[in-house]
C-alpha cells in the first residue's frame, strides 16, 4: 500500500473502534512472546490496551496437535479498553491445528493470517482436519492472507548461515513484523529490546531482527486487494507516567510497596504452582524488601509464613486451588491465634488439578466459608490487573490491623492480563504502621483487645518483657491461658467474628460503578470480571438499557450497604465465572432473590455474551 | 523482669503441667530448664515451637515465648521465625508421631536446608495424646488399640532418618539420663544449623518401659554406649566391652575388652564421619548397645547465613520502592 493509501486510511482513526489481535500456535512458537512485544509497540504507539494470554499447562506439547495449541489476544483502541475483547479482528494462526482451535474466536469478515506452510496431510492430521480449510471453501468469509511463513524466514536468513531448525525459530518474529505493517507500527523499539535480551548471543538477535523486517517489507508488496480492511486506532490517551504491567508483576510490586511502606521486610513463602508461580519469579527478582522461601510444600508455606508474622514480620503465602486446600488448617492456626497472614489465591479452573491455566473464580466459597471451626476472616478480589498493586498493600493493613490472615483472590486471567498501568505516586500513599507495644508490668495479656478493633497485642520474640506462649488450643479471653470453659469459648468464638464483622464498618462505602439506584437492573460482580461487566453495561446503557453496576472488592466481611442497595432494584443479579458462588452467599445473607449470569469455561465473559445474558434477566419478571 | 543470670527455676511458667505422672516428659522439661540457665540468654530472645502430642505442649512449660502449633508443622513454622528473625534461639519440639509421620516432610526439608534450629524428637514409639496407637517408630509387633493382633510395619530410625537427609548435626539422649541429656542440649545448641536431637522419652501410660533398659538408669550403662568424640568407645557399667569397626562389613561389632590383645583395636568416635555415623545408627537393642551423645557434627554452610540474611533490618524503603517502579529504561 502507497503512503498516501496507508495515510488516507489513518483518516478518522481517532473515531475508529476498538481492534482485536489474537495470535494462535504452538505452545513452542514464540507466540507469547511475539504477543506481548505487541502489546508493548501498542504502549509506545499510545492506545489504551488489554492482553489475554491463554495457553495450556503442557510446556512443549507435541507440535502440530489441537491440545498444544497457545493464544495471545489483546484489544486496543482509542477509549478506554476495558476487556482483551470478545472476537478478533485479525487472527493469526501458525498451523492448522492453531487455525482449527481459533477460527471460533475470528468475526466474520476478519483478517485471517495463516502461515500455510504445514498445512499437508501431516499437518492436516495432527489438527483432526479431514479437509484443508486453505482449499474447501470454508475460510471464504474471512479476508484471508496465506503465506508460507517458514519458507520466507528461511529466505530471508539464508544470508546468516544458521541452519534450517535455528533460523525457523524466527517465524514469530516474521510474523510480527507483518502485524507491524499492518498497523504502521515502527520496529525500532522491539529491534532494541532483540539486541538487548539477546547481548550474549548476538546472533539470535540478528536472526531475528533480519525476520521481522523480511516480515514487515513483505507487508510493503502486498497487492492492494490482498490487503486488510482495517483501520488502526490511533489516539494519544496514553498516561505519561505509565508502564505496561500484568496483574502478576503488578502484585509483586504491591509486596513490595509493603515491604517499603512498612519500613520492615516481610516473608514470601510459596510451593511452585500453576498459575501463582509467576508471583514467586517476580519476587525472587527483587533486591530486598521481600526474604523468599520456597518451601517443601503448601502447608509449610502457610505455616513457615505463619511463622515470619509470629516473629514480628508479615508473613504471605500464595497458591492456587489446590494448594488453598492444603493451606486451609494452617489459615485456621493463625486465625486461632490471631496473627496476621496474606494468603493470595490466584484461582484456576477445578475441581482437583482441573485447568491449571485457566481462569475461574470457584474459590470463593472455600476463601470465605472453607474451614473447620468457626474461622471468619476477611477476603479481598482485585478488579483489574492495576489494581493488584493497591490490593495487596490494602490486605496487609487490614490483616496487621485485624490481627488476622486477610485471603486475596486473583485468578489465571488476572495474573496473566496486562494492561497500560499508570505508576502509582509512593509519596501519597501512607505508611504501613506496625503496632506498637511496650513492656508493660506483671505478666503480659496476649488476648485483651483493642476496643475499636478487636484485634490483640502483638509481641514478636525478641520484645524485652513480653514472653508468653500463644497456641490452636482454645484461650482464655485476656490471659490467653489455654482454657476449656465454655463460657470462654462461646465469648471467644463470638469475638473472633465480631473482629471480622467490625472492619466492614471501616471500608469505604460502597458505591455505584456505573448506572443510577433507581435503574432496572443491578449487576453486581467481584474479581476480575470487572472489564467484561464494566464494558457490557457501558454498551448496553448506551442503547438505552438502565443497568447498574456494583463490583465487591471487599468479600467479606460483606460491605455495609450492600444489601439496601441490591433492594433498590428489581432485579439484582451477578456475573461469576462459578455457577452461582457470590450469588448463594447473598441469598443466604440477605434474604434477597440475587440470580446469576454464570459461565464456567475456562474463559473471561465476552462483552457480547453478559450483554445477551443482563438482557434476559431484564425481561425476566422482577422479584 | 529477671535479672540475668537465671536459675533453671526462673524458667518455669505459672501453668500447670498436664503430662500424666512419671511422664519422661517432665525429666526433659527439667534438663532444659538447666541448659536454658546454663547458656545464659535472656528468655525474650528464646523460642519454643511445637506441633501438636503430648510433647508439643512443652512451650507451655517454659517462660520464654512459645507456640504451640499445628501436627507436624512445627519445624516449617520455625524455618518462618528464622527467617524474619534469624538472632532468636529457636528450639523445635514434638514426638515421634509430629516429626516422623504427619510432619516428616519438613523434618526431612529442615535438616537439609541445615536452618538453624534445635529440633528435639520426643520419641516414646507410640501415640499418647490420642490414646496409645502404635506409631512410625513403634517395634513390629506393637500391640496397640489400632493393631490389636501386633503392627506389622517397619519402623523408621530416627537417626538414620536424619543422616539420610542430611542433616549436619545428629544425636541421641534419653529422658531420664540427668547428667547426659544436658550436655547433649548444650552442644545441639552450640552448633549453627540444623541439630537433631533424638530423645528416648518413656511413655508410663501406654508404652512403659519400651527403651527397656536404656532410660533405666541402673542398667542404661550395659544397653548404651556413651560416645565421646576422639574416645574409644566402652560400655558397660564397668566399663568391660567395647565396640570395633570391621571395614571389610563396614559394621560396629561388639567386643569384650578382656578378648583384645590391646584397646588400641577399639573403634575410636570420630563425630564427623558420616559412614561411622551410619554404621552407629544402625545399632539397636536388644542386638546392640544403643549410642548416645553426638553421632554426627559436620561444619556447613546455614541456611540463612547463606541467603545473606542478617537480622529484623530492612534495606527496602520508600527510594528503593521508587526506582523499581520506574519504567525499565
Amino acid at each position: 500500500m502507497s503512503e498516501t493509501a496507508q495515510a488516507a486510511k489513518r483518516q478518522g482513526a481517532d473515531k475508529a473502534p476498538p481492534l482485536v489481535v489474537r495470535f494462535a500456535g504452538d505452545s513452542g512458537d514464540g507466540i507469547q512472546l511475539a504477543g506481548y512485544e505487541f502489546a508493548k509497540s501498542t504502549a509506545e504507539a499510545r492506545s489504551d490496551f488489554m492482553t489475554f494470554p491463554d495457553f495450556p499447562a503442557e510446556i512443549r506439547a507435541p507440535t502440530g496437535t489441537l491440545f498444544g495449541v497457545s493464544a495471545f489476544q489483546i484489544q486496543f483502541g482509542a477509549d478506554e479498553v476495558l476487556t482483551p475483547g470478545d472476537r478478533a479482528d485479525v487472527l493469526i494462526a501458525f498451523n492448522p491445528a492453531a487455525l482449527a482451535t481459533n477460527l471460533p474466536n475470528l468475526k466474520p469478515g476478519g483478517v485471517l493470517i495463516v502461515d500455510d506452510s504445514h498445512f499437508d496431510a501431516r499437518g492436516l492430521k495432527k489438527a483432526k482436519l479431514e479437509t484443508n480449510p486453505l482449499e474447501d471453501g470454508s475460510l471464504e468469509g474471512f479476508q484471508l492472507i496465506a503465506v508460507d511463513v517458514v519458507k520466507r524466514t528461511l529466505e530471508a536468513l539464508d544470508p546468516l548461515d544458521l541452519g534450517r531448525k535455528r533460523a525457523t525459530r524466527a517465524k514469530n518474529f516474521w510474523v510480527l513484523g507483518l502485524v507491524y505493517w499492518m498497523f504502521g507500527r515502527p520496529l525500532e523499539a522491539t529491534q532494541d529490546w532483540l539486541k538487548s535480551k539477546f547481548k550474549k548471543a548476538p546472533e539470535v538477535a540478528e536472526a531475528n531482527i533480519t525476520a521481522l523486517k523480511a516480515g514487515n517489507a513483505y507487508g510493503e508488496t502486498l497487492e492492494i486487494s490482498a490487503t486488510p480492511n482495517l483501520t488502526a486506532p490511533r489516539v494519544a490517551r496514553r498516561r505519561d507516567n505509565s508502564r505496561i504491567m500484568s496483574g502478576g508483576q503488578a502484585m509483586a510490586l504491591g509486596l513490595a510497596a509493603v515491604a517499603a511502606l512498612g519500613k520492615r521486610d516481610i516473608v514470601y513463602c510459596s510451593y511452585p504452582i500453576t498459575p501463582a508461580s509467576t508471583l514467586l519469579h517476580a519476587l525472587a527478582r527483587l533486591e530486598g524488601g521481600v526474604r523468599i522461601f520456597q518451601a517443601e510444600d503448601e502447608i509449610a508455606a502457610a505455616t513457615a509464613a505463619i511463622g515470619a508474622s509470629f516473629a514480628g514480620s508479615l508473613g504471605v503465602t500464595a497458591s492456587s486451588g489446590p494448594g488453598l486446600s492444603l493451606k486451609t488448617e494452617a489459615i485456621g492456626l493463625a486465625i486461632a491465634v490471631e496473627l496476621p497472614l496474606l494468603v493470595i489465591d490466584v484461582q484456576r479452573g477445578g475441581p482437583s488439578t482441573g485447568m491449571p491455566t485457566k481462569p475461574e473464580q470457584s474459590d470463593l466459597t472455600m476463601a470465605i466459608h472453607g474451614r473447620h471451626g468457626e474461622a471468619p476472616c476477611p477476603v479481598l478480589a482485585p478488579a483489574t490487573p492495576d489494581d493488584c498493586f493497591a490490593i495487596m498493600i490494602e490486605a496487609a493493613r487490614i490483616a496487621i490491623e485485624t490481627m488476622s490472615p486477610v485471603i486475596v483472590l486473583s485468578d489465571a486471567y488476572l495474573a496473566n492480563a496486562a494492561s497500560d498501568w499508570e505508576i502509582p505516586d509512593i509519596d501519597t500513599i501512607p505508611d504501613l504502621l506496625w503496632p506498637e507495644i511496650s513492656p508493660e508490668e506483671g505478666d503480659f495479656q496476649p488476648f485483651t483487645r483493642d476496643v475499636l478493633t478487636l484485634a490483640r497485642p502483638w509481641a514478636a520474640p525478641g520484645t524485652q518483657g513480653l514472653a508468653h506462649r500463644i497456641g490452636g488450643l482454645e484461650k482464655a479471653q485476656g490471659s490467653g491461658h489455654i482454657s476449656y470453659d465454655p463460657a470462654n469459648h462461646a465469648e471467644m468464638t463470638r469475638t473472633r467474628a465480631a473482629k471480622i464483622s467490625r472492619l466492614a464498618d471501616r471500608l469505604p462505602a460502597i458505591e455505584l460503578e456505573d448506572g443510577a439506584q433507581d435503574g432496572d437492573i443491578l449487576v453486581i460482580g467481584w474479581g476480575s470480571t470487572h472489564g467484561s461487566i464494566a464494558q457490557a453495561v457501558k454498551e448496553l446503557n448506551g442503547e438505552g438499557a438502565r443497568v447498574s453496576h456494583v463490583h465487591l472488592r471487599h468479600l467479606w466481611p460483606l460491605p455495609r450497604g450492600l444489601e439496601a442497595l441490591i433492594r433498590c432494584f428489581p432485579h439484582a443479579v451477578t456475573a461469576e465465572l462459578n455457577t452461582g458462588q457470590l450469588s448463594s452467599i447473598l441469598r443466604g445473607e440477605y434474604l434477597a432473590p440475587v440470580t446469576c449470569i454464570s459461565q464456567v469455561n475456562g474463559q473471561p465473559f465476552h462483552v457480547s455474551d453478559l450483554k445477551a445474558e443482563i438482557r434476559k434477566h431484564l425481561e425476566a419478571p422482577s422479584s | 523482669m529477671n535479672e540475668l543470670p537465671l536459675k533453671p527455676n526462673d524458667f518455669g511458667t505459672d501453668q500447670e503441667v498436664r503430662w500424666c505422672p512419671g511422664c519422661g516428659d517432665y525429666a526433659i522439661l527439667k534438663a532444659m530448664k538447666t541448659v536454658l540457665a546454663d547458656i545464659g540468654r535472656s528468655p525474650d530472645e528464646i523460642v519454643f515451637i511445637a506441633g501438636i502430642g503430648c510433647a508439643a505442649r512443652f512451650p507451655y512449660y517454659l517462660s520464654t515465648y512459645g507456640f504451640h502449633t499445628i501436627h507436624g508443622r512445627a519445624a516449617a513454622v520455625a524455618t518462618g521465625v528464622k527467617l524474619a528473625n534469624p538472632d532468636l534461639d529457636v528450639w523445635v519440639v514434638g514426638g515421634d508421631g509430629d516429626f516422623m509421620s504427619i510432619g516428616g516432610n519438613h523434618t526431612l526439608h529442615a535438616l537439609r536446608r541445615n536452618v538453624d534450629l534445635n529440633l528435639l524428637l520426643f520419641n516414646n514409639a507410640i501415640y499418647g495424646l490420642t490414646k496409645g496407637q502404635y506409631s512410625p517408630t513403634s517395634p513390629i509387633g506393637t500391640r496397640s488399640p489400632s493393631t490389636p493382633g501386633g503392627s506389622t510395619d517397619q519402623p523408621v530410625n530416627p537417626v538414620r532418618f536424619a543422616l539420610g537427609a542430611g542433616a549436619k548435626f545428629v544425636a541421641r539422649a534419653a529422658d531420664t539420663l540427668q547428667t547426659h541429656l544436658p550436655v547433649v542440649l548444650k552442644r545441639a545448641h552450640e552448633n549453627k544449623g540444623a541439630s537433631f536431637v533424638e530423645i528416648l522419652q518413656n511413655c508410663l501410660v501406654y508404652n512403659d518401659g519400651a527403651f527397656g533398659a536404656i532410660n533405666d538408669r541402673s542398667q542404661s550403662h550395659e544397653a548404651t554406649v556413651r560416645l565421646e568424640h576422639g574416645s574409644p568407645m566402652i560400655y558397660g557399667k564397668d566399663e568391660d566391652k567395647g565396640l570395633v569397626f570391621d571395614n571389610a562389613t563396614g559394621a560396629f561389632e561388639m567386643t569384650l575388652l578382656a578378648d583384645l590383645a590391646s584397646k588400641d583395636a577399639l573403634a575410636i568416635h570420630d563425630e564427623t564421619n558420616l559412614v561411622r555415623a551410619l554404621a552407629l545408627a544402625a545399632l539397636e537393642q536388644p542386638d546392640f548397645p544403643v549410642p548416645l551423645g553426638v553421632i554426627y557434627a559436620a561444619d556447613a554452610p546455614e541456611f540463612i547465613e547463606a541467603r545473606g540474611i542478617a537480622g529484623t533490618k530492612s534495606k527496602w524503603g520508600r527510594t528503593e520502592l521508587k526506582a523499581l517502579l520506574s519504567p525499565p529504561a
